[in-house]
C-alpha cells in the first residue's frame, strides 16, 4: 500500500462521502417523521443540479475573478437549494399528502414514491435533453494545498466545507430550536405531539423542505464535480439511502456517519479492486454491517412508539 | 389562569354542593363516534362543570378513551356536539384544542422516549412562545421525583415516573381542563395513592379534571361526580357518593359479588 495513493483516494472519498451524508439526511429526516422512504429524493437532488446548470448556462460566466467566483458559488447554492426545497415541498403535497389524509396503506406510499421518482427523471429528460452537460466553470479549480503529495482542489474544499456547514446547521436546528423539538416529537410519537400543540402537517412539510434544500445543494456540488443529466440522481440517491440505513434510518447523525463511510469505502475499493467495484463494495459493507447490527450504526428502535 | 368564577378557594376536596352549581365547562351532547363501521360511542351525554373532578368508569372497551380522544380532537364525532365554555369544538384539530386550554395525559403515558424529562415538559408548553421557569418549578414541586430525573431520557423512567411526567407535561400547558386517561394503570398501590392525591392538589389549584379510571373505589372517593359507561352508552351517573352506594356499581366495579 502506497501512502501517497492512500491520500489520493481518501480525499475524493471524503468529499464524495460528505455529499452522500448531506443527501442521506433528506432520507432519514422524512423517514423519521413519516416512516416513509422518499425514493423521489434522488430526483430532488437532480433538480437542484439542473437549476444550477440552467442558471449558469444563461449567465455564461467567463474567467470570473476571485470575488465573482464566490458570488457565483453562493448563487449556485441559493438556486439549487431553492429548487430542491420547492420540488420536495411540491412532492409531499402531490405524491404523499393525499395518501396520508386518506390513510392509505404503506405500499401505496412506496408506489407513489417510485412513480414520482420516474416522473421527475423522465420529465427532466424530456425538457432538458438527455445528454450530460457540464456546469460552466464558476472558479478555477486549482490545487489549494497538498497532503502527502495528494492534491486538494478548490472544489473538494467547497464540497467538504459546505457539507460540514449544512450538517452543523441542521444538527443545531434539530437539537437546539423549538422547530427542531417539534420535528423530534413528531418522529417519536406524532399523535402525542399533536396533543401538545404541534401542527403535524406543518412539521412534515418542513422536513421535506429542509431535506430538499440540502439535497438540491448536494446536486449542485455533484454537478460541479461531474456532469448534469436527468438520470444523475439514481446512484448517489441509492447510495445515500444505503448510507441512511447504514447509520440507522431516522437517526440524523447516523446518516452523516453512514454517508462518510460509504464515500470512503467506494473510493478505496475503486483504488484497490478497480473502478467497476465501487458500488459493489459500498453495498457489501452495508449488508455486512446490517448482518451484525440490523438497526444500523447509531440506530435504535428503543421506545419508538410509532 | 384562575378565573373569578373558579370556586377553588371555597371548594372542599370531595363531593359537595359547590361545584354542582358552577357553570358547565365541557358538555358532550348525544356524542356518537365510529371506527369505520364500528360504533364506539352511541350518543353519550356528559357534563363537566368548572372546578369539578368528574370520573368516567367502565369496563374495557366501554369507550372511555374514545371519549377523551374525541374531546381532544384526535377523533371526529359522526354526530352530536362538544361544547367547551359554550363554544362548539367538535372537529377542531388536536393542535388547536390544546391551545383552548384542554390538556391531556393520554392512555399509556406516551412520553417522548428519546427526550429528557425537561424536554418532555417543555413539549407540554409547546403552545407558548416563552416558558417561564416558574411553570417548570410548579411541576417539579408537584413531582419532586421528576426534578431529580430531569436530565434522564424519558424512555428509561419507571412506569410511575413516566405517569408523573405525562401529568406534569399536560400541566405545562396551563390547562383549564385536564383529561387524565387511567393515570393509575399498572402502578403500585403506594404510587397510585400519591397520584390521586396530586390530582386532588391540581384540582384545588383551579384546574377542572375529567378522569378515566378502572380503580373505581379510589376514583369515586375523589370525584365530585361520575359516569359509568357500558359499551358506548352512559349506564348511570351521579355524585361520587351516590355511585359508591349504587349496587350496580358495587357489583361490577368494586369487586363485590351479587350477594355481597
Ligand atoms: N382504532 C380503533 N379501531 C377500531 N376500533 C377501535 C379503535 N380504538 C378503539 N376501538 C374500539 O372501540 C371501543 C372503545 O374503545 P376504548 O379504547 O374507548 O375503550 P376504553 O373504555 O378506553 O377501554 P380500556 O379500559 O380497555 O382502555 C372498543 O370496542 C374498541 O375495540
Ligand atoms: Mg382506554
Amino acid at each position: 500500500m502506497n501512502l501517497n495513493e492512500f491520500w489520493d483516494y481518501l480525499i475524493p472519498g471524503i468529499s464524495l462521502g460528505a455529499l452522500y451524508a448531506v443527501i442521506a439526511i433528506g432520507y432519514t429526516l422524512v423517514y423519521g417523521v413519516l416512516q416513509l422512504i422518499n425514493f423521489a429524493h434522488s430526483e430532488v437532488f437532480m433538480v437542484g443540479a439542473f437549476a444550477a446548470l440552467l442558471v449558469f448556462t444563461k449567465i455564461e460566466p467567463s474567467n470570473p475573478s476571485g470575488l465573482m467566483s464566490v458570488g457565483l458559488v453562493a448563487l449556485g447554492f441559493a438556486v439549487s437549494g431553492l429548487a430542491g426545497a420547492g420540488t420536495a415541498f411540491a412532492l409531499e403535497k402531490v405524491a404523499y399528502k393525499p395518501l396520508r389524509v386518506r390513510n392509505a396503506p404503506r405500499l401505496a406510499f412506496l408506489i407513489s414514491a417510485i412513480g414520482a421518482s420516474f416522473f421527475l427523471t423522465h420529465i427532466a429528460g424530456k425538457l432538458f435533453g438527455r445528454d450530460p452537460k457540464p456546469i460552466p466553470d464558476l472558479f478555477v479549480n486549482k490545487k489549494v494545498f497538498e497532503i502527502f503529495g495528494a492534491r486538494v482542489s478548490v472544489l473538494q474544499l467547497i464540497m467538504v466545507g459546505a457539507a460540514i456547514v449544512m450538517m452543523i446547521g441542521l444538527d443545531l436546528l434539530v437539537n437546539r430550536t423549538k422547530m427542531g423539538m417539534g420535528i423530534r416529537a413528531v418522529a417519536q410519537d406524532a399523535e402525542t405531539a399533536g396533543l401538545m400543540g404541534v401542527d403535524i402537517n406543518k412539521v412534515i412539510s418542513r422536513t421535506f423542505v429542509i431535506g430538499g434544500l440540502l439535497g438540491g445543494c448536494a446536486g449542485f456540488l455533484f454537478g460541479l464535480n461531474s456532469q448534469v443529466t436527468y438520470t444523475m440522481g439514481f446512484f448517489p440517491g441509492i447510495t445515500a439511502f444505503a448510507a441512511a440505513v447504514l447509520g440507522g434510518i431516522g437517526n440524523i447523525r447516523g446518516a452523516m456517519i453512514g454517508g462518510m463511510v460509504l464515500g470512503i469505502v467506494e473510493s478505496f475499493s475503486a483504488w484497490q479492486f478497480g473502478d467497476e467495484w465501487r458500488y459493489v463494495s459500498a453495498f457489501a459493507v452495508l449488508i455486512l454491517v446490517l448482518m451484525f447490527r440490523p438497526t444500523g450504526i447509531l440506530g435504535e428502535r428503543l421506545g419508538r412508539t410509532a | 389562569m384562575s378565573t373569578i368564577e373558579t370556586p377553588d378557594l371555597s371548594k372542599a376536596p370531595a363531593a359537595n354542593g359547590d361545584a354542582s352549581t358552577a357553570k358547565p365547562l365541557l358538555e358532550l351532547r348525544d356524542l356518537q363516534v365510529f371506527y369505520g363501521a364500528i360504533q364506539a360511542l352511541k350518543g353519550i351525554d356528559v357534563t363537566v362543570r368548572e372546578g369539578e373532578i368528574v370520573t368516567l368508569l367502565g369496563a374495557n372497551g366501554a369507550g372511555k378513551t374514545t371519549t377523551l380522544r374525541t374531546i381532544s380532537g384526535l377523533l371526529t364525532p359522526r354526530a352530536g356536539e362538544i361544547r367547551y365554555g359554550g363554544e362548539r369544538i367538535d372537529g377542531v384539530p388536536a393542535h388547536h384544542v390544546v391551545s383552548l386550554g384542554i390538556g391531556q395525559s393520554p392512555e399509556g403515558r406516551r412520553v417522548f422516549p428519546m427526550m429528557t424529562v425537561t424536554d418532555n415538559l417543555l413539549m407540554g408548553a409547546y403552545r407558548f412562545k416563552k416558558v417561564p421557569q416558574s411553570d417548570l418549578d410548579r411541576v417539579f414541586e408537584l413531582f419532586p421525583r421528576l426534578k431529580e430525573r430531569r436530565s434522564q431520557l424519558a424512555g428509561t423512567l419507571s412506569g410511575g415516573e413516566q405517569q408523573m411526567l405525562a401529568i406534569g407535561r399536560a400541566m405545562m400547558g396551563r390547562p383549564r381542563l385536564l383529561l387524565l386517561d387511567e393515570p393509575s394503570m399498572g402502578l403500585a398501590p403506594l404510587i397510585v395513592a400519591q397520584i390521586f392525591s396530586i390530582i386532588k392538589e391540581i384540582n384545588a389549584g383551579g384546574t377542572t379534571v375529567l378522569l378515566v379510571e378502572q380503580n373505581a373505589a379510589q376514583a369515586l372517593k375523589l370525584s365530585d361526580r361520575a359516569y359509568v359507561l357500558e359499551t358506548g352508552s352512559v349506564l348511570v351517573s351521579g355524585t361520587g357518593e351516590q355511585l359508591l352506594a349504587d349496587p350496580r356499581v358495587r357489583e361490577a366495579y368494586l369487586g363485590e359479588g351479587a350477594g355481597g
